[in-house]
């Protein structure tokens, strides 16, 4: 404790007497995402992203702030704001589309700041906004033609939150993967209308194998029940955002995971070479922002 | 009279005087969370000082604590006319989106309308049509969905605790419902079917606030908005409403006791109704006034708390915190405001997370609430000291 | 699709398992209200419950230290006496400082909320599941057609829950203990003059509803679902205090909204499992409508007790 504090005055008095330095010192990134860092889903995504980063580059080289459970737009919105007018970031992320409108207010006023947010594709026509979002449909679909050849009752089930965003890209690309996969197979699609009612999406889940699935899957962080619940019954289970095969033990088969540090570089590299946005990416499995994870 | 009204501001004055036991409460409050969070390894004294910093610290820092206030203090004065109502309104959160569902729609069919008139270059009058068009429409919306609960206790002799938590989730779920269709954002139909409204032209938007002091204008470069003004002029208004109009006073009659206002002749289920219908009415205002002030559309994550930021919650509070009376609802907004906003800023300083805060929070509301008893019991030493002395 | 697909055993089943933590909670808080305390932090306890108990059986899990069986009950333990603490603390705060209910109740959802995400944050990290209460199988009832699915099919704490309905009832109404908690919370100063101890009563009906909601919190955590997760209850403990409304202050009734609202919960998530084509909004929306229409033709009301949410000030 003591030994960081003294660092910090050191590194405080060196920027003090050199201010150019600190400028060309480490990348600085903040992001506020609406979950916690450890949701097996879609925030974890982001933070397991930035930290993979930082093992690239170094913590000299590449540091990040990050809020999370910031699910209230408006405390997004003051962290953001914070960030934009210190001046001290290199480039501010807001991980949810429902930050939208505050990114496209925040990078008007805020022109020789960096943003990115997602999960969107809009820039705002703004050069200083970069857009991010996940083609989630893609691992949709492999997990969806991998569980029409594994059923053996015919019956899949899905818990989805709201049919928004990237959860409605995944579940209809899981559902046409079922199709192409497996004629006879049927897919169940309960949307609970939330993404933390961990109560409503187990007793979907109940449903599901009550109806006979032997296979489920869904996604956002209310399903960590639904994956439990599938494991006691011997349902197998497909996941998405990030790896939760810890929970889910044997009954896991595979996990599309978003691997946000590709584009995360890419957006990194602009910044550096003064681009500060105006570029839209979409995580694909070809572009390696999408990655199947298949459990032992 | 006169003896009457003295004494009534002595009280008041007493009140202010005797603030020493919420101090010891926040102290209180402080030692624990000082536990906390050496326990997580934070410096309590740094901790402290990046919640001070966050909501008072800078232009910007009380200006978001203002922001946060705003529909506190909305909500407030609600909640303040339906508790003197004898009401107790749980259902903020459902009202403000019901408000603010309204309110948004009127303020896009207008905001449409206003287009050609841009081009006549009449800036002004209309665009002020359209803004009080849509807070009276988001007022409106509340006032019904909060009247719908008083209907249901006054004819129905259902409870409005049961029917206003009822009916908050029913709203959301109307919310996503809405948002995902006919008033889903024509450009999001396409691939991210994000559920949110289109954005509201600028004629449809609530000015940012800003006032004539140094150069530029303090809070001309933060997102205080006009919402703050009309919240303390209602605040006023409505303090003047239930303590010298009949109205207010049958309303306050009903609250202190229903079978005497029955006896009195005052048709009691009627007031029930009005004092739900203003609180949901408030309520629906603090709804619009966060879309058009704020963030200039209507967006859900699929839970109340999303858009509201709890204010609905949190207007209870701060409405018990201001003595149910609505000018006292206005530093009880500010102090909560400043509390959420300086937390975050905690959360951001310190990397310690979300959920302390809310704890802290919670402790920070049951150690005031405690310590009301403190106050009460010695402004009635006192009154039964005058008392001695008169006799 | 016929009735046949709707209504199917599996759906009451699911009923009855929706129903278990709502009628823990709402008939503690049936105890407080009765005697004069709105308790609206019973979500709050909830979570408090649901964590700990879940922490008490996965550390004794992980550790090994119990056997399976013996960790469950070493949480619910935990889960009741986490429970009737934050009880006593509403008790304290309500009757002997005599806060004002609603907005002290607040204080400790938010409190139980913040807390008991911290500590899981704290403690364990990412959702973990524990080998909870298991189903149990009874000899024939658990293999009769349609009741065996229904009724005989279901984890320990079910058949606690549904056990208490009756012993409620019967402790409210027939017993002195019962008669002292009706006495306090419709008149506290006739109650005082008999002799009745009114802050006593109060502390320990307070105390119970904190137990039952700590109960109600474990049974999510270590029984239906088997992990915790931030906001697990997801207000399900606000749904509670509404069903004691619903229910009158009456166990028996309260009890049965419990299962009103659960059945239909089960409903619509069987109806969109079969592939109804209604928008998932409105099933969402059903059981929250149906609660408020259910009350509305409910033939029989009971008045509130006449002392709730009033602290008892002792005349001189």
């Amino acid at each position: 404790m003591k030994k960081a504090l003294l660092l910090t005055l050191i590194v405080a008095l060196f920027i003090g007497v050199m201010p150019s330095l600190a400028q060309d010192g480490a990348f600085r990134v903040a992001a506020v995402a609406p979950s916690a860092t450890n949701d097996l889903a879609f925030s974890q995504s982001m933070y397991d992203g930035l930290m993979a980063i930082q093992s690239a580059m170094g913590e000299d080289a590449f540091q990040f702030d990050f809020q999370d459970g910031t699910f209230i737009v408006d405390d997004a919105a003051v962290a953001l704001r914070e960030w934009a007018a210190s001046g001290d970031y290199d480039l501010v992320i807001a991980h949810g589309s429902q930050f939208g409108s505050v990114v496209e207010e925040l990078a008007q006023e805020f022109p020789e700041v960096s943003f990115a947010w997602g999960t969107d594709e809009n820039t705002f026509g703004l050069d200083n906004v970069f857009a991010y979002t996940a083609a989630a449909d893609q691992g949709g679909y492999v997990n969806g033609v991998m569980a029409g050849l594994m059923t053996q009752s015919g019956v899949i089930g899905v818990v989805g939150p709201i049919e928004v965003g990237d959860a409605k890209l995944y579940v209809d690309g899981f559902v046409d993967g079922v199709a192409a996969s497996n004629m006879d197979a049927t897919v169940n699609v309960v949307y609970i209308q939330s993404f933390s009612d961990v109560p409503l999406a187990t007793e979907a889940a109940e449903t599901h194998i009550a109806n006979g699935a032997d296979i489920l899957t869904g996604t956002a962080q209310m399903v960590v029940g639904a994956i439990a619940v599938g494991s006691e019954n011997g349902a197998r289970w497909f996941g998405t955002q990030s790896s939760q095969a810890d929970l889910a033990g044997d009954s896991a088969v595979a996990f599309q995971i978003y691997k946000w540090d590709v584009i995360l570089a890419d957006m990194i590299g602009h910044i550096q070479s003064g681009v500060l946005g105006g570029e839209s990416y979409v995580l694909t499995l070809a572009n390696g922002g999408l990655v199947m994870e298949f459990a032992g | 009279m006169n003896k009457v009204s003295q004494s009534a501001l002595a009280a008041r004055l007493n009140r202010l005087i005797d603030f020493s036991p919420v101090i010891i409460a926040l102290a209180l409050a402080m030692l624990v969370s000082s536990i906390l969070l050496i326990a997580l390894d934070a410096d309590p004294l740094a901790a402290f000082s990046a919640m001070l910093e966050g909501s008072v610290g800078s232009e910007n820092a009380t200006a978001e604590t203002l922001v946060k206030a705003t529909p506190i203090l909305f909500v407030g004065i609600g909640i303040t006319i339906a508790f003197r109502g004898g009401m107790i309104n749980i259902g903020g959160e459902g009202q403000m989106i019901a408000g603010a569902l309204a309110g948004v729609t009127v303020a896009l069919v207008l905001g449409e309308a206003r287009v050609p008139a841009d081009m006549a270059k009449t800036p002004g009058a209309f665009d002020l049509i359209i803004v009080t068009l849509s807070l009276l429409g988001g007022f409106l919306a509340g006032a019904l969905y909060g009247g719908l609960a008083g209907f249901l206790k006054a004819y129905f002799n259902v409870n409005e605790i049961l029917s206003t938590i009822m009916l908050n989730q029913i709203a959301v779920q109307m919310m996503n419902f809405l948002l995902n269709g006919i008033l889903l954002d024509p450009s999001e139909a396409g691939f991210n079917n994000i559920p949110k409204t289109a954005r509201l032209v600028t004629a449809a938007q609530l000015p940012r606030l800003s006032l004539p002091l140094g150069d530029p204008w303090l809070f001309a470069r933060t997102r205080l908005h006009w919402g703050l003004i009309i919240a303390i002029v209602l605040a006023v208004l409505i303090y003047i409403f239930l303590w010298r109009t009949s109205l207010g006073y049958r309303i306050r009659a009903v609250g202190e006791n229903e079978r005497a206002s029955s006896f009195a002749g005052i048709n009691v289920k009627r007031q029930m109704m009005f004092s739900m219908f203003l609180a949901g009415g408030f309520a629906g205002l603090a709804g619009v006034v966060q879309v058009l002030g704020l963030q200039y559309r209507l967006q859900t994550d699929g839970s109340p708390a999303g858009f509201t930021g709890s204010a609905g919650f949190n207007g209870i509070v701060a409405a018990l915190f201001g003595g149910l009376n609505p000018i006292g609802a206005i530093p009880a907004s500010a102090f909560f405001g400043g509390l959420l906003v300086g937390a975050q800023k905690m959360q951001r300083e310190l990397g310690v997370p979300a959920s302390l805060i809310t704890a802290v929070n919670g402790l920070v509301v049951v150690f005031v609430v405690s310590s009301e008893i403190f106050i009460q019991q010695r402004s009635k030493r006192r009154v039964s000291v005058s008392e001695e002395e008169d006799g | 699709m016929g009735l046949d697909d709707i209504f199917t055993a599996s759906v009451f089943a699911s009923a009855i398992r929706l129903a278990t933590p709502y009628i823990f909670a709402a008939l503690g808080e049936t105890f407080a209200q009765r005697s004069g305390v709105l308790n609206l932090g019973v979500d709050g306890i909830m979570l408090m419950g649901a964590f700990t108990g879940f922490y008490a059986v996965f550390s004794a899990q992980q550790a090994g230290a119990m056997s399976e069986p013996v960790s469950l009950v070493f949480g619910v333990l935990v889960a009741l006496i986490i429970g009737a603490l934050m009880g006593l603390a509403m008790a304290f705060v309500s009757v002997t400082l005599k806060a004002k209910q609603g907005i002290s109740g607040i204080g400790v959802y938010l409190f139980g909320l913040g807390l008991s995400e911290l500590l899981f944050q704290q403690w364990v990290g990412t959702p973990k599941s524990v080998s909870g209460f298991p189903r149990l199988n009874f000899p024939v009832l658990t293999d009769l057609p349609v009741l065996g699915e229904i009724l005989f099919h279901h984890n320990l704490l079910v058949y606690v829950a549904f056990a208490l309905v009756p012993i409620s009832a019967y402790v409210l109404n027939n017993t002195t203990f019962g008669l002292m908690i009706r006495a306090v919370g419709q008149n506290p100063e006739a109650a005082d003059a008999m002799g009745v101890n009114v802050t006593r009563v109060r502390y320990a009906t307070t105390t119970i509803g904190g137990m039952l909601a700590g109960l109600a919190g474990a049974s999510l955590s270590i029984a239906l679902i088997n992990l915790f997760q931030q906001n697990l209850t997801a207000g399900q403990g606000f749904i509670a205090v509404a069903l004691v409304y619903f229910g009158g202050w009456r166990p028996w009734a309260v009890a049965a909204g419990a299962l009103l609202f659960s059945f239909v919960n089960a409903l619509q998530l069987q109806i969109k499992v079969i592939g109804a084509d209604i928008p998932s909004e409105f099933a969402v929306m059903a059981p929250y409508v149906i609660t408020i229409i259910a009350l509305v033709f409910a033939a029989k009301r009971q008045e509130q007790p006449t002392a709730l949410t009033r602290p008892y000030e002792r005349g001189e």
